[in-house]
């Protein structure tokens, strides 16, 4: 299989960014000024005890060193432990990380299928009042950022028409599933705890649709472009000669070469879910892994930061690959012509 | 009335304009085309001239959204085209007409593989529909493929088109244009993306086809050569109208429009080659047309009446029509 190799090679250089981010984070967390240490007992502690936590920390050895200790606890899955939570780090991470995973992928799916859906609505309604409209939508979902949907939504959803709840994953009073994946809705699903499920799911609703309509609109906008492309291609019009029927031209001939271009955009909205994900996730006080990175900064918390960092830095590595392999599924001409290049 | 009745085609003022930023590309303007059962009719003018517009107004695959048809008619079997329903459109692509494009690689499906694009076509062609399925779709498919010698064909249906070399691709055209039964194939200038022997190559195989099914074509090219050697009529087009129709041997003979004249003055000796190199000027543009006859801006025999309107088809003798006011004066 040459697109294995393809495959392996994206992975070893995939390694390779995380272990250069995983330096740069290192670096950048050690250069900024302040004391974790100090930081962390508080300005009463007294020196000594300070002290003694910095060399805990390793602190006082070299930059190098500091690297090698702190690499060597990621690998095994130690990052350290949070100054503020006083719990370790990658406890933490266990318990938002989920939060977040289900708000993006929940965002992510939407985007995946509303972007394909208005995109292929605005093409084949081209210049109707459909196109207009999905247009004019399009530049209020580009323009307006994630948090400015967030709180607007929650201004109408929550207060005026309060139809959808606009706080934390889970309304009091509702026993949550046990714990399997972390993600409530799957969980509750497993368990058969349809309670849990329709509860969490009305949730998920604000934020999720929050975060998505960035990405969700500019996918909308380059389907339409590459279907109106594509639909005037020669391959098209001979299709459509030969007397295949309109359905299967469109949702197999066009649709399939016009989401290429979609797919390969999605893998970067994607990771940008969870810059995003920052100010929704405080609006809507939502339990994830964004919210808690946030705090750790304002504390200068810095095992967490760098963990944080190392958590979306792989999480984007993740979720390129996997794009770059559906683009390869949809598209031949990718798959060969990487085969020949290796 | 009587010779109406084995007329297939009759394309009649067909005018047909693309809507671009800026107003209308009239592009056709008052094409006539008629063919017979059985007829090889052969189309020839220079690159813009409206060949292909013409092609795919007959099976209406103009790209959609972009063109106007303002006025015209194309009969197929005495029923208007234009005026068809959906399921009539249907069942003529499926089971009347196929159409053979210009470019292989452009009317191939980047991201499908043959077996995929050529097994649709059958699949949803008429006789696949009637018949029951006697032979499965591969079979058919491998057939098609063997009949316009492709090797391989079990192998060539899992291949994606850049897989293939362009003579391959414009085999792979052929076979799903013939791999179920037509009346009338419409052949756009086969090959011309390619170089001259595998040309060469596709022409024999057209022209084999053509012989063993019996079917009506339309060929269209760039040569007259090619089209005296292959048909049984030829038509004349300029900057999206018929200026002359006769068969080869009277055309060739006697030729009356002048932009016939020049075509006929610059038939390199051998095949391939510019047609145009004879006849100083260009097209005109089609977004400013000169009212009047297309040609005036290049024609050395221009008068006053010619630009102002249109030149109709006129017959100078028998079977052989020309459009230029000369033949009036
Ligand atoms: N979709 C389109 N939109 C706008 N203009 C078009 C479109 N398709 C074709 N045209 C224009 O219409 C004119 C005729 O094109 P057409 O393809 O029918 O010519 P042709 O005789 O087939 O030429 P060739 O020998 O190059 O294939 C050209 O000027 C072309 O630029
Ligand atoms: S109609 Fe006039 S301009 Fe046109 S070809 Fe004839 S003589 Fe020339
Ligand atoms: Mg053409």
């Amino acid at each position: 299989m040459k697109f294995g190799s393809f495959l392996l090679k994206r992975l070893l250089l995939s390694i390779f960014v995380i272990f250069g981010l995983s330096i740069v984070i290192f670096i950048i967390a050690r250069v900024v000024p302040g004391d974790p240490a100090r930081m962390a007992l508080g300005p009463r502690a007294p020196e000594e005890v300070v002290q003694r936590l910095r060399q805990e920390m390793h602190l006082d050895k070299p930059l190098p060193e500091q690297y090698f200790y702190w690499i060597r606890g990621v690998l095994s899955g130690d990052f350290g432990r949070s100054l503020v939570t006083k719990r370790a780090v990658s406890e933490d991470i266990k318990e938002f990380l989920p939060a977040t995973m289900e708000l993006a992928i929940f965002a992510g799916i939407l985007m995946a299928i509303f972007a394909v859906l208005l995109g292929t609505l605005a093409a084949r309604y081209k210049d109707t009042w459909v196109d207009s409209l999905i247009r004019t939508l399009s530049y209020f979902g580009v323009a307006i950022p994630a948090f400015v949907a967030a709180i607007i939504f929650m201004l109408l959803f929550g207060y005026y028409w309060p139809i959808l709840p606009v706080l934390s994953r889970l309304s009091p009073g509702i026993i949550p599933p046990v714990r399997i994946t972390g993600l409530l809705t799957l969980d509750s699903l497993i368990q058969g705890n349809f309670v849990a499920f329709w509860d969490a799911f009305k949730h998920l609703i604000l934020p999720s649709v929050a975060l998505s309509l960035g990405g969700l609109f500019q996918e909308a906008r380059i389907t339409r472009s590459a279907m109106i492309e594509n639909i005037r291609k020669d391959f098209l019009s001979a299709e459509r000669g030969y007397g295949i029927p309109e359905r299967v031209i469109m949702f197999k001939y066009l649709l399939k070469p016009s989401l290429i271009p979609t797919v390969s955009m999605m893998g970067l909205d994607f990771a940008s879910l969870f810059a995003n994900a920052f100010l929704v996730e405080t609006i809507f006080n939502w339990p994830g892994i964004s919210r808690y990175g946030i705090s750790a900064m304002m504390h200068k918390d810095l095992s967490v930061i760098s963990a944080v960092i190392i958590v979306f830095g792989a999480i984007f590595v993740v979720a390129n690959i996997i794009v770059d392999i559906i683009v390869a599924f949809l598209d031949p001409r990718v798959r060969l012509s990487t085969s020949r290049g290796i | 009335m009587k010779n109406q009745e084995n007329i297939l085609l009759n394309i009649k003022d067909l005018h047909v304009w693309y809507r671009v930023y800026g107003g209308y590309l009239k592009v056709l303007n008052g094409v006539h085309l008629m063919v017979r059962e059985g007829e090889r009719v052969g189309l020839v003018g220079e690159a813009g001239c409206g060949k292909t517009t013409t092609m795919k107004s007959i099976l209406q695959i103009l790209p959609p959204g972009d063109f106007h048809i303002p006025q015209g008619q194309i009969f197929y079997k005495g029923q208007d085209v234009l005026k068809m329903s959906f399921k009539e459109l249907q069942r003529l692509r499926s089971r009347e007409i196929a159409m053979i494009f210009q470019d292989p690689t452009a009317a191939l499906n980047p991201v499908f593989i043959i077996g995929t694009q050529i097994g649709d076509v059958i699949k949803y062609s008429a006789a696949f529909e009637e018949n029951e399925h006697k032979e499965t779709i591969k079979e058919q498919s491998i057939k098609a493929l063997k009949e316009v010698y492709l090797p391989d064909p079990e192998r060539m249906l899992i291949n994606y088109p850049l897989q293939l070399s362009g003579g391959m691709k414009q085999r792979v055209c052929i076979a799903m244009a013939i791999s179920s039964p037509r009346n009338l194939l419409i052949a756009d200038e086969p090959g011309t993306s390619l170089d001259v022997t595998i040309q060469d190559q596709i022409m024999r195989l057209l022209n084999e086809i053509v012989e063993k099914r019996k079917t009506s074509i339309i060929l269209i090219t760039h040569s007259l050569g090619v089209a005296k050697e292959m048909t049984d009529r030829i038509y004349v087009m300029y900057a999206g109208t018929i200026v002359e129709t006769a068969t080869p041997e009277v055309l060739f003979k006697n030729p009356v429009h002048p932009y016939t004249k020049g075509l006929l003055a610059s038939v390199p000796k051998i095949s391939g080659g510019g047609i145009t190199k004879g006849i100083p000027g260009k097209l005109p543009s089609y977004l400013n047309p000169p009212s009047g006859c297309r040609f005036q801006l290049r024609c050395e025999q221009g008068d006053p009446i010619c630009s102002e309107k249109p030149p109709q088809l006129f017959e100078v003798e028998k079977d052989h029509l020309v459009a230029c006011y000369l033949t009036q004066r």
